[in-house]
């Protein structure tokens, strides 16, 4: 099949010291493992454990907030000795409480029930088992499995294309565990009842591609292309439009037109979850730059903090001058190496001082246009940025600003060194910051209007009661003065009109009071 | 625990810098440079010192009045080029303070006043060059007959030479003498068989326009400019005149002809591919060129100098915005879909 083309991209040098070649390499468990307890999104998981336990490896110690309810599993077996709060792998340096988890000797397993005849399994077993086994896109988003396979599709990419340099670490899986990506990509196309697979890798990719194809039966209903190594050709609206020729319309997500794009490590995941009963505990991580003495790629227990992972890898070089997890163009610097590894941490980078942009002063935007022709959304970046710097983020906004996969292209392109993705990444979390709070001030709004038509419809109901009594009362004395008219039982009734009188003025004049004591809505209210 | 610098993505080193775009484009002037220097004399050479020194001087000047910092800005090269664009415009014996008077109105006006680089709507050296040719139209378009030595230049230049010998050394364009020679009702083999076109030297414009498509073609190859623009121009101008040469090739110059008289081939190359009061969208950048085309083969047969290729560049320049907002391109995920 001939691939289609796709909008943009930069085709980038392949870094220094980039960690591909050689062989996995363990990174010893390090004494103490730090787990987050929040997603990849920021919400808080269930925390299902506790100070003082002791837990085996696999057991679950939280479950996410997503409706999979996926797990997050012990990554070894030890006792929790702490909860804390934690700076987190993420660009903005936020912290949260993590789970601090001491590994001991024997790391006991809690295994999961093996499925060995998945083929023939339900696919709502096979979800709930990949969300048992914590299973979440190991490349990098972390959305959960078992929720992105839920919608079904028609077909299923297996994405090996790493999008970045430097990540290397689905390159050395598919060279060394090339069967269990195969096995587990059946596994995942079952699961979303699929019946076209297609394996994705870069075309530089040869040892990969040889394991691939070693490990691909003559009948495999599996497909591979190997796709040129453009950035960002990995990413998974990019790869749709590459492999498919369609687009995943904006706002929406793959399954909306068929698609399912898995990970190669979260489909090496899923056979191991499925077949071996093995919760998701360890990942590959690339560990890379001139920063670091002996790049590779290692097999990482979650939760390792950084600084075991570069003490695994030789300790720094006197030139280390940035952290990064992830890659180059979208990952995120650290400020410090305490920060622990999760299940989308895939690369490790430490950047020298000759690698990075040096700190120049950004030149006018001359609007040369290289940053609409490297964009592959085939957005106008130099548009954006006039809107933006002019305050104007609904402007941004309806030129497409949503549609902003945040890939830096159109900042690497820029000769006036303008950090273009930093612009639209701010004024994106300023336009959802302003849509929460609109969301909030409309839902006490909501709530404040319901109250008051409540209260005012009480107090209808009040004043109709007392009508219906004053007249149930009116009756009761005609009926009373028609008696009287034989004898002289007037005067007790008439002082029974009364008294119902003085009560029905004192419900009008109460009914008056809670209508003025209710304040007006405001249009304001937040 | 070892701390670190923190940074927002992309960790990469810089690209080329706007400095390095300008030098190549400098670089790319500099075989049509040598053709007119050939052709015309030393001429050229004051003139281009003269729009340099002044364009520099206006820029620092307008910085420091704005409050910028002005070695910053005027590294960017930016000021250089507009001067040397404008300079290659020009008859190369223009009075001295022709320059000075353009270039306070592309630096000063056109271009600091609205903000500076990358502000401003219109191109600079076409805005100055305008202006300078609706104010003092004998003395900017007079191009000498033969290569004029550098005593001789400085001496017309700087005003020591009687304006009756300064007639005797300028001659007129082939555009100039074409026009004249169709005004009067003759026909292109007669025309081209005249001494006042043939005194003209169409050859040597020729030369130049191959000059300067040898620069444009430095300059895509190293992708400091894109193809649509400069294609946009070539098109029009061949669709445009194509039919009529056809139909009548003894009235109607070939689409060669036009293109190698002039400066739509410079243009072509340099002056419409100004991103900054270009467009920026491929489609809009093809029409840009497109447009320009069009309007200067208007003002060649209906306006009333002889080539108009700086007014066509100012009107598309207005019309710029507009052609991007016309041609925005469908971004990823919109209207179609599977």
């Amino acid at each position: 099949m001939s691939l289609y083309r796709i909008h943009g991209g930069l085709v980038l040098a392949v870094p220094p010291r980039a960690s591909a070649s050689g062989a996995v390499r363990p990174c010893p468990l390090p004494p103490r493992l730090y787990l987050p307890l929040v997603d990849e999104r920021g919400a808080l998981l269930h925390c299902r454990t506790a100070v003082g336990k002791h837990v085996r490896r696999g057991e679950p110690l939280a479950l996410g907030a997503d409706e999979a309810a996926t797990a997050l599993p012990a990554p070894a077996a030890g006792r929790i000795v702490a909860i804390e709060p934690r700076t987190l792998a993420r660009a903005d340096g936020a912290e949260a409480p993590h789970l601090v988890l001491e590994p001991q000797a024997g790391d006991e397993a809690a295994p999961l029930p093996p499925l060995r005849d998945w083929r023939d399994a339900d696919p709502a077993l096979l979800r709930r088992r990949l969300a048992e086994a914590g299973l979440i896109g190991l490349g990098g988003a972390g959305f959960p499995t078992a929720r992105k396979l839920a919608r079904g599709a028609a077909t299923l990419i297996v994405n090996g294309a790493e999008c970045e340099p430097y990540i290397t670490c689905d390159e050395a899986l598919l060279r060394e565990r090339a069967a269990e990506v195969v096995a587990g990509a059946e596994i995942l196309a079952r699961t979303a009842g699929a019946d076209t697979i297609v394996l994705a890798l870069e075309d530089r990719m040869y040892a990969a591609a040889d394991a691939v194809r070693a490990a691909l039966a003559d009948d495999s209903a599996i497909r591979l292309e190997l796709v040129p190594t453009v950035y960002p050709q990995g990413g998974e609206r990019q790869l749709i439009e590459l492999l498919c020729g369609r687009e995943v319309p904006s706002g929406g997500w793959p399954a909306d037109i068929g698609i399912v794009v898995h990970n190669v490590a979260t489909a090496a995941a899923a056979w191991r979850a499925v077949v071996q009963g093995e919760a998701l505990t360890t990942r590959l991580v690339s560990l890379g730059g001139r920063g670091v003495r002996e790049p590779g790629v290692f097999e990482v227990r979650l939760g390792t903090p950084v600084e075991a992972l570069v003490a695994a890898g030789g300790g720094y070089t006197p030139d280390a001058a940035r952290l990064i997890v992830g890659g180059p163009l979208m990952g995120s610097a650290l400020p410090h190496d305490g920060v622990a590894l999760t299940r989308t941490s895939n690369a490790v980078l430490v950047l020298g001082s000759e690698d990075l942009r040096t700190p120049a002063p950004e030149l006018p935007c001359i609007r040369c246009g290289d940053c609409a022709d490297a964009c592959p959304a085939r957005l106008q970046p130099q548009e954006l940025l006039r809107r933006l710097r002019g305050g104007d983020d609904a402007g941004a906004a309806a030129l497409g600003l949503a549609d902003c996969i945040e890939c830096g292209c159109c900042a690497v392109a820029c000769p006036s060194q303008i950090p273009l993705v930093q612009h639209y990444r701010d004024a994106k979390s300023r336009l959802a910051t302003a849509a929460a709070q609109r969301a909030r001030a409309d839902l006490a709004r909501t709530r404040f209007l319901a109250r008051n038509q409540r209260l005012a419809r009480e107090q209808a109901e009040k004043v109709a009661r007392v009508a219906a009594r004053r007249e149930a009362l009116a009756q009761e004395q005609s009926t009373a003065s028609a008696a009287a008219a034989a004898g002289e039982a007037a005067p007790a009734a008439a002082s029974r009109m009364d008294k119902s009188a003085v009560l029905a003025a004192i419900a009008r004049g109460k009914a008056k009071r809670t209508q003025n004591a209710a304040p007006p809505p405001r249009e304001d209210e937040a | 625990m070892k701390t670190f610098a923190t940074a927002g993505a992309p960790h990469l080193p810089a690209p080329v810098a706007v400095r390095r775009v300008m030098h190549d484009v400098l670089l790319a002037l500099l075989p049509g440079i040598a053709v007119q220097l050939w052709a015309f004399g030393a001429g050229l050479a004051i003139q281009l010192a003269l729009a340099v020194a002044s364009a520099l001087a206006i820029e620092a000047l307008a910085l420091r009045l704005r409050g910028r910092e002005a070695a910053r800005a005027l590294g960017d090269g930016s000021a250089l080029v507009t001067a040397v664009l404008f300079a290659l415009c020009i008859a190369p014996l223009a009075p001295w303070w022709i320059a000075p008077v353009a270039m306070l109105v592309a630096i000063g006006l056109v271009k600091q006043i609205y903000g500076g680089l990358g502000y401003n709507l219109f191109n600079p050296a076409m805005a100055g060059y305008a202006v300078v040719l609706l104010a003092f139209p004998r003395l900017v378009a007079q191009w000498p007959g033969a290569a004029v030595d550098l005593a001789t230049a400085a001496r017309t230049i700087f005003g020591a030479t009687p304006t009756a010998q300064w007639d005797s050394i300028a001659s007129a364009t082939p555009l100039d003498a074409l026009r004249q020679l169709a005004a009067q009702g003759q026909r292109l083999p007669e025309i081209g068989a005249a001494a006042l076109f043939r005194h003209s030297r169409p050859e040597v414009w020729t030369w130049a326009a191959g000059a300067w498509l040898l620069g444009g073609g430095y300059l895509l190859w190293r992708r400091v400019i894109g193809w649509q623009a400069p294609v946009g121009v070539i098109a029009a101008v061949c669709l445009l005149t194509l039919p009529f040469w056809l139909l009548d090739a003894e009235r109607h110059p070939s689409p060669l002809q036009h293109l190698a008289s002039g400066g739509l081939m410079f243009a072509a190359w340099f002056v419409v591919t100004d991103p900054v009061s270009g467009c920026t969208s491929p489609r809009g950048r093809l029409l840009f060129g497109a447009g320009v085309a069009v309007l200067t083969l208007a003002i060649r047969r209906w306006g009333h100098i002889p080539d108009g290729i700086a007014f066509a560049v100012l009107l598309m320049n207005a019309a710029a915005p507009l052609l991007d907002r016309m041609t925005r391109p469908r971004i990823y995920g919109h209207g179609r879909h599977g």
